[in-house]
C-alpha cells in the first residue's frame, strides 16, 4: 500500500520510498523515514494535495508524491 | 575586533523575528550573488562588534535547494565566527535535523531554543542542560516575540566564537563510520582538522557540488566508492538515504532524553482553526472570501485612493488636503464644466439672440475611450448655463479656493521654472521627462506598500502556505503555484504589483513562470484602449472587453503550459512537500518592516529602468525635423516627431498584423510609458482630414484589424514600470529579457494568426500570410500539446 491510499483519518507506518535523488532527498529531509508513523489528516478542498501529520508538524504533500511513499 | 556570526534555521522557525529583534534597524538587504535570494545583514543592538547575516529558511543543507546552496555556501565558503542555530521548542524533532547538519561543519554551534513560552504555556518541558550535554555545543532558551533571552543568547554566542570548538557527538552505524574514516584518509586530510568530518559525509552522500569542489581524482573516487557501496549493500540504502535515516533515528533518542510532553493528541487552537479554513467544503469560500478582501483593500478602495492621490495629486495637478474641500469643488467643477459645454455648442452665443425653440445638436468626445455621444441643447439649458456661467464669474472654479489645496509636484517645479526663466526644452525634461518619470515610480508605491502589508499579514499568520495548498492542483497544471492566484488576482488590477506580489512564491521555476505571465491579464490601464476598440471599431459590443479577460487567462494557461514543457526550465523536478505552519498572530513590527522593504526594493531595483525609458521617450515624443529644421515640438505636433519617424521605420513590422500605418505603431510604442496613452496618442494621430478620431478610427481598421491591435497591445511587452518590477523580481538581465521577448512574440503571434484568419473568413485575406499563420497556430499548438521532455 502506499501513503496514498491511505484514508483521511488512519495513520500508517513508511516502509519504503520508491525514488532516487532530489525527491527522495527532499522527502526525506521533511522527517518522511523508514519506520515513522504518518498521519492523513485531510485532503484539500480540490482533492489534492494532502494533508499529514508527521513529526508532529503538519506538512502538505501531493498525491503524485505520496505514491511514491510505500507504508502498512 | 568583529565578529561574524550567521544565523540559520528552518523556515517558520521565528529567524525574522530574532533577526530583527537581534540587530534593531541597523540592517541591510541585499540580494545573495546571482540568486533571488534575500539577504540581510546586521549589527547587533547589545554588541556592535557583531555582525549578524541572516541565511535563508532551510530544512536541511542538501544541495538541491537554492536557498540550501546559498546557506552553505556562506557557512563553507565564509566560515562565520559562530552559528546561532535557532529551533522552534514547539517542533523541536524536525528542526534538529537541521543542527544535527550544522555541528558537523566545525563552526561554533550556539542552538536557540525559541517559542520557549509557548513551550512552557503547553506544560511541555526541555531538559536544556541535557540537550546542550548531547548536541555538545551551547543551548539557550530564548522567545523571539518577547524579546526574552536576547542578552543571554548574543553573550554566549560572542563567547562561543571565542572559545568553543563544537564536536559533532553523534556517530553514524559502523559501516557509514568506516566508510567515512576511509574518505578521511583519502580525500580530506589536508583539509583543516575541524572541517574534514563535514567533506567526508559530503563525498559519502556523493554530494556533487562537494565533489566538484574537491576536484577529487577519478582513482581516488573510485576506491572510496567501493567502501560507499559496501555500506550500502550493508544497509540496504542509498547513501543519502543512510545518513537522513540515522540522523532522524540519534533525534529520535535525544527526544526521548530531552522533551517531555505533557498532553498527547490534544488539538491546539492552530489544529481547530485549520480544521475550519482548509475544510473540504468550507475551503474554498474562505479562500474566496479573504482573496475579495485582499483585492478590496488593495486594489479597490485603499489602494486605488493611493493611486489616485499618488498620480492625480501628488504627481498631478494637487490634492486637497485631507480631502477638505474636494467634494464642494468637484461639484462646482461638475457644474462649471457642463454648462461650459452648452455655452460652446451655443458658440457663445448671447441668450437674448438666440430665438425661442432653437436647439443645437452637440457632440460629446470621451476622454478617456475617444467614445462620442450627441446630445441636443436648447434654449432654456443655455439661459441656465449662461446663469450658472455667471455664478462663477466667468472663471472656471480654482481647486485652491476650496479647502486646503496643496498642488502637485509638477505644478510647484512648473512655477518654480517659470519663475526663473528656465531655458524651454530643460524646462520640459524637467517636467516631462524626469518628474513625469520619477512620477511614474513613485505613483505606484502607495498602492503597492497597501499590497504589501496585507501579504504580509497572510504570510505571518501562516494562511498563505494554505493557499497553496488549496489551489496548487488547479495551478500546478500550467506550471505555476497555487500561489501565484494573488499575482494574476492583483495583476486585474495593475501588474506592477501583481509581479512584486509573486516574491511569496518559493519555487524558482514556478515564480519566473508567474512573473512572465502576470501581465497578460487586462490590467485597470488596458481597460480605457479595449473600450476605445470596442467603441470605434466594433460599436460598442460587450463582447470585446469580456472577451480580453478571457484572452488574458488563456495566454496564462496557454503560456503556463507551453513555458514548462521548455529547455528555460528544464532540470530537477522539485517535489512539492511543503510545511503547514502554526497558525499565529503576526507581528506588526515585522509586518511593517517586510511592507517597507519590498517597497524600497521597487523604487531602488526598478526606478532607474522607468526613470530612463520614459526620459527617452519623452525626447522621442517632443523632437523632430520640421520645415524649420530640428527643434523642439509642441504637444499635438506628434506627427512630426522623432517618435513618428520611428513609427514609419517600424510599421512595416506590423503589416502581417493587419495595421501597419504608423499611427498604431507609435501608439504602441507610447503604451509602453504607460498603457492608458495609447487612447492619447491614438486620439491626436487619428484627428485628420476634419473627422473626429473615433470616425477616423472606424474607417481605418477593420474587425480583424481592430482585434490584432487589441490582441497584440493587451499581450505584448507591459509598460516601463511593469518591466521595472520584471526585473526587480527576475533580479537576472537575461530572465528580465525573456520575459519581455516572450510576451511580445507570444502577441505578436496571435495577433498575426487573429488577423489572417479573421480576414480570411471575412472574405479578403492573403493566402501567404494565412499559410503563415496557419503554420504558426500548428507550431504554438504542437508546443502546447507535446509531451513534456522534462519530466
Amino acid at each position: 500500500m502506499t501513503l496514498k491510499e491511505v484514508k483521511i483519518g488512519q495513520t500508517a507506518t513508511v516502509v519504503k520510498i520508491n525514488s532516487t535523488g532530489p525527491v527522495k532527498r527532499r522527502i526525506m529531509d521533511m522527517g518522511i523515514t523508514k519506520g515513522i508513523e504518518i498521519f492523513v489528516r485531510k485532503v484539500a478542498p480540490l482533492g489534492d494535495p494532502i494533508e499529514i501529520t508527521v513529526r508532529g508538524y503538519e506538512l502538505s504533500i501531493r498525491k503524485e508524491d505520496a505514491a511514491l511513499i510505500d507504508v502498512k | 575586533m568583529s565578529i561574524k556570526i550567521a544565523l540559520a534555521g528552518n523556515p517558520n522557525c521565528g529567524k525574522t523575528t530574532l533577526f530583527n529583534v537581534l540587530t534593531g534597524s541597523n540592517q541591510f538587504v541585499g540580494n545573495w550573488p546571482g540568486v533571488t535570494v534575500e539577504k540581510k545583514e546586521g549589527k547587533a543592538k547589545l554588541n556592535p562588534e557583531v555582525t549578524v547575516t541572516d541565511l535563508p529558511g532551510i530544512y536541511s543543507l542538501s544541495p538541491y535547494t537554492m536557498e540550501e546552496v546559498v546557506a552553505r555556501n556562506y557557512l563553507i565558503g565564509e566560515r562565520p565566527d559562530a552559528i546561532i542555530n535557532l529551533i522552534d521548542g514547539t517542533n523541536l524533532e524536525r528542526n534538529l535535523y537541521l543542527t544535527t547538519q550544522l555541528v558537523e561543519l566545525g563552526i561554533p554551534v550556539i542552538v536557540a531554543v525559541n517559542m520557549m513560552d509557548l513551550v512552557k504555556k503547553n506544560g511541555d518541558k526541555i531538559d536544556v542542560k541535557e540537550l546542550s550535554k548531547r548536541l555538545g555545543c551551547r543551548v539557550v532558551e530564548v522567545s523571539a516575540l518577547k524579546g526574552e533571552g536576547i542578552k543571554e543568547l548574543v553573550d554566549q554566542a560572542v563567547k562561543a566564537s571565542k572559545e568553543d570548538k563544537t564536536v559533532p557527538q553523534h556517530t553514524f552505524s559502523g559501516p557509514v563510520e568506516h566508510a567515512i574514516a576511509h574518505i578521511e584518509e583519502a580525500i580530506v586530510h589536508d583539509l583543516p582538522e575541524e572541517q574534514q568530518r563535514w567533506y567526508a559525509i559530503k563525498v559519502f552522500e556523493r554530494d556533487s557540488n562537494v565533489l566538484k569542489k574537491l576536484k577529487v581524482k577519478a582513482e581516488t573516487l573510485a576506491h572510496v566508492e567501493q567502501d560507499i557501496a559496501k555500506a550500502e549493500k550493508e544497509m540496504d540504502d542509498d547513501a543519502e538515504s543512510i545518513v537522513t535515516n540515522e540522523r532522524y533515528i540519534y533525534i529520535a533518542e535525544l527526544i526521548k532524553a530531552c522533551y517531555k510532553k505533557k498532553n498527547k493528541g490534544q488539538l491546539t487552537v492552530s489544529d481547530k482553526i485549520d480544521k475550519i479554513v482548509t475544510n473540504r467544503w468550507l475551503g474554498l469560500p474562505i479562500f474566496a472570501a479573504v482573496m475579495f478582501v485582499v483585492y478590496y483593500v488593495a486594489m479597490v478602495t485603499v489602494g486605488a485612493a493611493a493611486t489616485d492621490w499618488a498620480n492625480d495629486g501628488l504627481f498631478g495637478d494637487g490634492f486637497h488636503l485631507f480631502g477638505i474641500g474636494s467634494k464642494e469643488y468637484n461639484e462646482a467643477a461638475e457644474e462649471f464644466g457642463e454648462a461650459a459645454v452648452v455655452l460652446d455648442a451655443f458658440e457663445y452665443a448671447d441668450p437674448s439672440e438666440v430665438p425661442e425653440n432653437t436647439s443645437v445638436e452637440y457632440t460629446l468626445v470621451d476622454e478617456e475611450t475617444l467614445d462620442e455621444e450627441v446630445v441636443t441643447f436648447t434654449k432654456g439649458d443655455l439661459v441656465e448655463a449662461t446663469q450658472t456661467v455667471d455664478k462663477y464669474e466667468g472663471e472656471e472654479p480654482d481647486p485652491a479656493n476650496y479647502g486646503v489645496w496643496v498642488p502637485g509636484v509638477p505644478v510647484v517645479v512648473g512655477n518654480f521654472l517659470e519663475k526663473i526663466g528656465c531655458n524651454e526644452v530643460l524646462s520640459s525634461l524637467i517636467l516631462d521627462g524626469i518628474v513625469a518619470g520619477v512620477g511614474a515610480v513613485l505613483g505606484f508605491v502607495p498602492q503597492m506598500l497597501v499590497l504589501f502589508f496585507m501579504l504580509a499579514i497572510l504570510e505571518s499568520c501562516g494562511y498563505m502556505a494554505r493557499i497553496a495548498f488549496v489551489m496548487d492542483r488547479i495551478f500546478r497544471k500550467f506550471g505555476l503555484s497555487g500561489k501565484s492566484f494573488i499575482p494574476i488576482l492583483v495583476g486585474t488590477g495593475c501588474g506592477i504589483p501583481g509581479i512584486m506580489a509573486s516574491r511569496t512564491i518559493e519555487n524558482d521555476r514556478d515564480r519566473r513562470i508567474t512573473i512572465m505571465t502576470t501581465t497578460f491579464i487586462p490590467c485597470g490601464a488596458k481597460i480605457p484602449f479595449i473600450a476605445m476598440v470596442a467603441g470605434a471599431i466594433f460599436n460598442h459590443s460587450p463582447f470585446v472587453s469580456v472577451s480580453a479577460y478571457f484572452i488574458g487567462m488563456a495566454a496564462i494557461i496557454v503560456s503556463g503550459i507551453i513555458l514548462k514543457k521548455t529547455k528555460l526550465f528544464a532540470g530537477d523536478p522539485a517535489p512539492f512537500v511543503m510545511e503547514l505552519p502554526a497558525y499565529h498572530w503576526p507581528k506588526l513590527s515585522n509586518v511593517l518592516r517586510s511592507t517597507w522593504e519590498r517597497g524600497w526594493s521597487f523604487i531602488k531595483k526598478a526606478g532607474t529602468v522607468i526613470l530612463l525609458s520614459t526620459i527617452v521617450i519623452w525626447f522621442l515624443t517632443y523632437f523632430g525635423f520640421t520645415a524649420e529644421g530640428f527643434r523642439m515640438l509642441g504637444e499635438d505636433e506628434i506627427d512630426k516627431s522623432l517618435l513618428a519617424f520611428l513609427g514609419n521605420l517600424i510599421a512595416w513590422i506590423f503589416s502581417p498584423l493587419g495595421w501597419g500605418n504608423w499611427q498604431s505603431a507609435v501608439a504602441s510604442i507610447t503604451g509602453l510609458v504607460a498603457k492608458e496613452n495609447i487612447v492619447g496618442t491614438m486620439g491626436i494621430l487619428f484627428s485628420f482630414d476634419g473627422g473626429s478620431a473615433f470616425h477616423n478610427l472606424a474607417l481605418a481598421f477593420t474587425h480583424a484589424s481592430g482585434f490584432s491591435f487589441l490582441l497584440f497591445n493587451l499581450l505584448c511587452a507591459p509598460c516601463f514600470a511593469a518591466i521595472g518590477a520584471i526585473k526587480r523580481e527576475m533580479n537576472n538581465r537575461k530572465w528580465t529579457w525573456i520575459a519581455i521577448g516572450y510576451q511580445t512574440v507570444f502577441a505578436y503571434l496571435v495577433a498575426l494568426i487573429a488577423y489572417q484568419f479573421g480576414s480570411m473568413f471575412s472574405g479578403y485575406g492573403n493566402v501567404f500570410g494565412f499559410i503563415v499563420a496557419a503554420v504558426a497556430l500548428a507550431f504554438g499548438l504542437y508546443l502546447l500539446f507535446r509531451k513534456n521532455p522534462n519530466k
